[in-house]
C-alpha cells in the first residue's frame, strides 16, 4: 500500500496559538469546556457569595456537592431521553406527569397490592414495582409515539394533552392520598446514607472508570491506525487520559469525604451491636445509588446514540426526515421507540424521586417538564433538530439543579430563583445561538 | 435500437393522482439493461412523480411495475432497494447534519461483531468509493452542510453506486453542478452503462439526454407522448413533443 496517512480536517497549522493547537490536538469539545467553565463559575459564585455575605460559603462542601448530584439524578436521567426527542424536533411536555403516574402506580403496588399477595417487606416487591414503574412509562410513552406517528397530531398537542390527562390519572389512581412508606429496599434507589455505596464500593467505581477510560484511549488509537488516520500526539491522549481519571478519583474522595450523620452512625452502631469508639465514627457515603443509576443510563444512552443504529436514524431524522424516510428508515416507528423511551425513562426518574421522598404522591414531578427540556437545551441540544449530546443534557441538568441548590443555600427565596433561573435559560441558549453561528 | 427479451423494469400502466389532478395518467414506459432512458417534459408533466412510484416514495393508484419480468410491489423505498433499485433525488435527500460516510451507509450502516454502528469502517470504504468517483473529495469528517453542491451530488451518487444497483434513477443529476462535475457525471453514466446497469435519466436539459440516452421518453400534462429511439429523432422533434405534445411524424 503507498496510501498515505489521510490527514484530518483537525489537524493544527504552524500559525494557530498555543490554544487553538491544544484544542485540535485533544479534539475537547469547545462546548464542553464552555459549559464546564460555567458550572465552575456557578459553584464559585455562590461559593464566595455565601462565605462573603452569610460567612460561611456552604456551596463547595463535600455535603452540598453530594446533595446536588443526587439531586439531579432524576432531571438528569429524563433529560437523556429528552434529548432524542428534541433532535427529532419533537417535545414532550408530559414528562413530569408520567412520572407522577407511575410513581403513584409504583407506590399503589408497594403499599396496597402486592404486601396481600407476597406479605410486607418481601424481597421481591421492590423489583416488581421498579419493572411495573418503568413498563408503564414505556407504554405510556408509546401511546403519545403513535398518536403523533401514526394520527400525525403534532408533539406540541400530544403531550400537552398528556400533561394533564397523566396529572389527572395519578390524582384518580391515587385518590389524592400520599402513599407511604414504600418498600424498605426500594427507598435505597433514591439515595440517603444507606442509597450509597460507602468507601470501598466507590473506589472500587472509580478504578473501574479509570480502566474504562484508558481502554477507551487506547482504543481509539488503535482503530485509527488500522484505518490510517491521524492519530492523535501522544501527548493528548495522555492528557485525556490523565483528566479523566482526575476527574474520576476525584469524585470518589468528594463522595468518600462526606460522613454518615451522628444520629444515623449512632443507629447503625445499635444496631450492629459495635462499641462506639471515642469521638464518634468516620462512615463515608460514597457514590449514592441514584447518582450511579444516572451514570448507568448517561453511558448506556452515549451508546445508542453514537453507536448504534437507532442513534444513527435520530440524527439522521432530524436532519432531514424526508432523507430519512428515503433512505429506507421506518421513521414513524422510530417515534413510537424514541417516545417509549422517553416514557421509560420517566418512569425511572419516578423510582428514583418517590424512593427519595420514601412516598408517592400524585403531585411528584409537577414541573419537571420544564426542567428536562430547559436541562437538554441548555447542554446544547438544539430545538431545530439533529443536533445534541447525551453529557451536555446531563451538564444541563447539574447546571439547572446548581442553580437551584446555590440560591437556596444563600437564601434568595423562590420568586428570584424563579427569576433566576427563567432568565439563565434564555441567556444560554442565545449564547449557544451566538457560538453556532461563529462555529459556522 | 430494438430489444428483444425481458425488460429490466417495466412500469405498465401507471396512474396516480393528487386531489382530483392527475399527476401520471396511463403512462407505460420500460428500461432495458446497459440503456438509458431519458424522461424528458415541463416542470410539472409528471416525470418525476411517475419515477418516485418506481422508488417507492409514492404508491401509483394503479398499474403494476415488473422487474425482470416478475410483478412486484413497491410500498416503500425499502423495496425499492431490495430490487436494486437506487434513488438519485434531485433534493439529494442527504442529512445535512451528518457526515459523507453517515450519509452514504444510511439505512444500511455497517455494524460490527457486536451489532454497533463501525464508523471507521464505513469511513474507509467510503474514501475508497469517492476517490474513484471525486479525487478531490477530502471532507470526510465535516456534515454534508459544509459541502459545496457538487461534492453533496458526488455524495448521492456514491451511495446510489456502493450498493450495486440494477436500475438507477437519476432525477436531474447535473442540475446544480458546474461544468467539471456535469461532465463527472456524464463519465460515470457512461461506465454504468457498460456494467449493464438500466438507468432512468430525468432531464431538462435537452443536450444531456442527446448525449447520454438511448432512447427518450417525453411526458406532458402528465400524459405519455411517446417514446423515441435518440438516434432516429432530431432536437427540434424532441422539442416540438416536449412543447406541443406532437409525436413526430415519418413515414415508417
Amino acid at each position: 500500500m503507498t496510501e498515505t496517512i489521510t490527514p484530518s480536517a483537525t489537524q493544527p497549522k504552524p500559525q494557530d496559538g498555543l490554544v487553538t493547537r491544544f484544542l485540535k490536538a485533544t479534539e475537547l469539545d469547545t462546548r464542553l469546556i464552555g459549559m464546564v467553565g460555567a458550572l465552575a463559575l456557578i459553584w464559585i459564585g455562590f461559593h464566595m457569595y455565601g462565605a462573603l455575605v452569610n460567612g460561611y460559603g456552604a456551596f463547595l462542601t463535600p455535603r452540598n456537592l453530594w446533595n446536588l448530584s443526587v439531586q439531579t439524578s432524576s432531571i438528569g436521567i429524563m433529560a437523556t431521553g429528552m434529548v432524542l426527542v428534541i433532535i427529532t424536533r419533537h417535545i414532550d411536555l408530559s414528562v413530569g406527569s408520567v412520572l407522577g403516574f407511575c410513581a403513584v402506580i409504583m407506590g399503589m403496588l408497594q403499599v396496597y397490592i402486592l404486601p396481600q399477595f407476597l406479605g410486607l417487606g418481601h424481597w421481591s416487591i421492590w423489583i416488581i414495582a421498579v419493572i411495573a414503574g418503568v413498563t408503564t412509562g414505556a407504554i405510556v410513552g408509546a401511546i403519545q409515539g403513535a398518536l403523533i406517528a401514526y394520527l400525525q397530531i403534532p408533539a406540541f398537542i400530544v403531550t400537552l394533552g398528556g400533561l394533564l390527562v397523566w396529572r389527572g390519572a395519578a390524582f384518580l389512581v391515587a385518590r389524592g392520598e400520599t402513599i407511604s412508606p414504600v418498600d424498605a429496599t426500594f427507598t435505597l434507589l433514591g439515595g440517603g446514607p444507606y442509597g450509597a455505596i460507602g468507601a470501598t464500593g466507590s473506589w472500587i467505581v472509580g478504578l473501574l472508570a479509570c480502566a474504562a477510560i484508558i481502554a477507551l484511549v487506547l482504543n481509539g488509537r488503535r482503530s485509527r491506525r488500522k484505518f490510517k488516520f491521524a492519530l492523535r500526539p501522544v501527548w493528548a491522549d495522555t492528557f485525556l487520559a490523565v483528566l479523566g481519571c482526575s476527574v474520576a478519583i476525584g469524585a470518589v474522595l468528594l463522595v468518600n469525604s462526606y460522613p454518615w450523620p451522628k444520629g444515623i452512625v449512632r443507629q447503625y452502631v445499635e444496631r450492629e451491636g459495635l462499641e462506639m469508639p471515642e469521638g464518634g465514627m468516620f462512615i463515608s457515603h460514597g457514590f449514592a445509588i441514584p447518582v450511579l443509576i444516572l451514570i448507568t443510563v448517561g453511558i448506556l444512552m452515549t451508546i445508542l446514540t453514537n453507536r448504534t443504529r437507532f442513534g444513527r436514524y435520530v440524527f439522521a431524522i432530524g436532519g432531514n426526515p424526508e432523507a430519512a424516510e428515503l433512505a429506507g428508515i421506518n421513521t414513524r416507528m422510530m417515534t413510537v421507540k424514541i417516545f417509549a423511551l422517553m416514557g421509560f425513562l420517566a418512569g425511572l426518574s419516578a423510582v428514583v424521586a418517590s424512593a427519595r421522598l420514601n412516598s408517592a404522591t400524585n403531585a411528584l414531578g409537577t414541573l419537571d417538564e420544564l426542567y428536562v427540556i430547559a436541562a437538554a437545551v441548555i447542554g446544547g441540544t438544539s430545538l431545530a433538530g439533529g443536533v445534541g449530546t447525551i453529557y451536555g443534557a446531563i451538564l444541563g441538568a447539574l447546571v439547572m439543579q446548581s442553580l437551584q441548590t446555590g440560591m437556596v443555600l444563600i437564601g434568595f427565596d423562590a420568586a428570584i430563583q424563579q427569576v433566576v433561573v427563567g432568565s439563565v435559560l434564555v441567556l444560554a441558549v442565545y449564547l449557544d445561538i451566538l457560538y453556532r453561528r461563529k462555529s459556522k | 435500437m430494438t430489444h428483444t427479451g425481458t425488460p429490466l423494469v417495466e412500469l405498465r400502466d401507471i396512474s396516480i393522482a393528487f386531489g382530483g389532478i392527475k399527476a401520471v395518467d396511463r403512462v407505460s414506459v420500460d428500461l432495458y439493461p446497459g440503456e438509458v432512458v431519458g424522461l424528458l417534459g415541463h416542470n410539472g408533466a409528471g416525470k418525476s412523480t411517475l419515477i418516485k412510484c418506481l422508488s417507492g416514495a409514492y404508491q401509483a393508484d394503479s398499474g403494476e411495475i415488473f422487474v425482470n419480468g416478475e410483478k412486484v410491489t413497491i410500498n416503500n423505498p425499502r423495496d425499492a432497494r431490495n430490487h436494486n433499485i437506487e434513488t438519485i433525488y434531485q433534493t439529494l435527500a442527504l442529512a445535512d447534519n451528518l457526515d459523507a460516510a453517515s450519509n452514504l451507509f444510511l439505512g444500511r450502516e455497517l455494524v460490527n461483531n457486536i451489532g454497533f454502528v463501525d464508523d471507521a469502517q464505513m469511513e474507509a470504504e467510503t474514501r475508497k468509493i469517492m476517490h474513484r468517483l471525486n479525487p478531490n473529495f477530502k471532507k470526510f469528517a465535516d456534515p454534508v452542510s459544509a459541502l459545496s453542491g457538487g461534492q453533496r451530488q458526488s455524495v448521492a451518487i456514491a451511495r446510489a453506486v456502493y450498493f450495486n444497483a440494477k436500475i438507477l434513477i437519476m432525477d436531474e443529476p447535473t442540475a446544480a453542478l458546474g461544468p467539471q462535475e456535469t461532465k463527472m457525471v456524464s463519465e460515470l453514466v457512461q461506465e454504468l452503462k457498460r456494467q449493464g446497469l438500466g438507468i432512468f435519466l430525468i432531464s431538462h436539459d435537452i443536450h444531456d439526454v442527446m448525449e447520454l440516452c438511448d432512447r427518450v421518453s417525453v411526458m406532458k400534462n402528465g400524459q405519455l407522448v411517446g417514446t423515441e429511439n435518440v438516434a432516429d429523432v432530431t432536437d427540434d422533434e424532441i422539442l416540438s413533443m416536449i412543447i406541443l405534445g406532437k409525436k413526430p411524424e415519418r413515414a415508417a
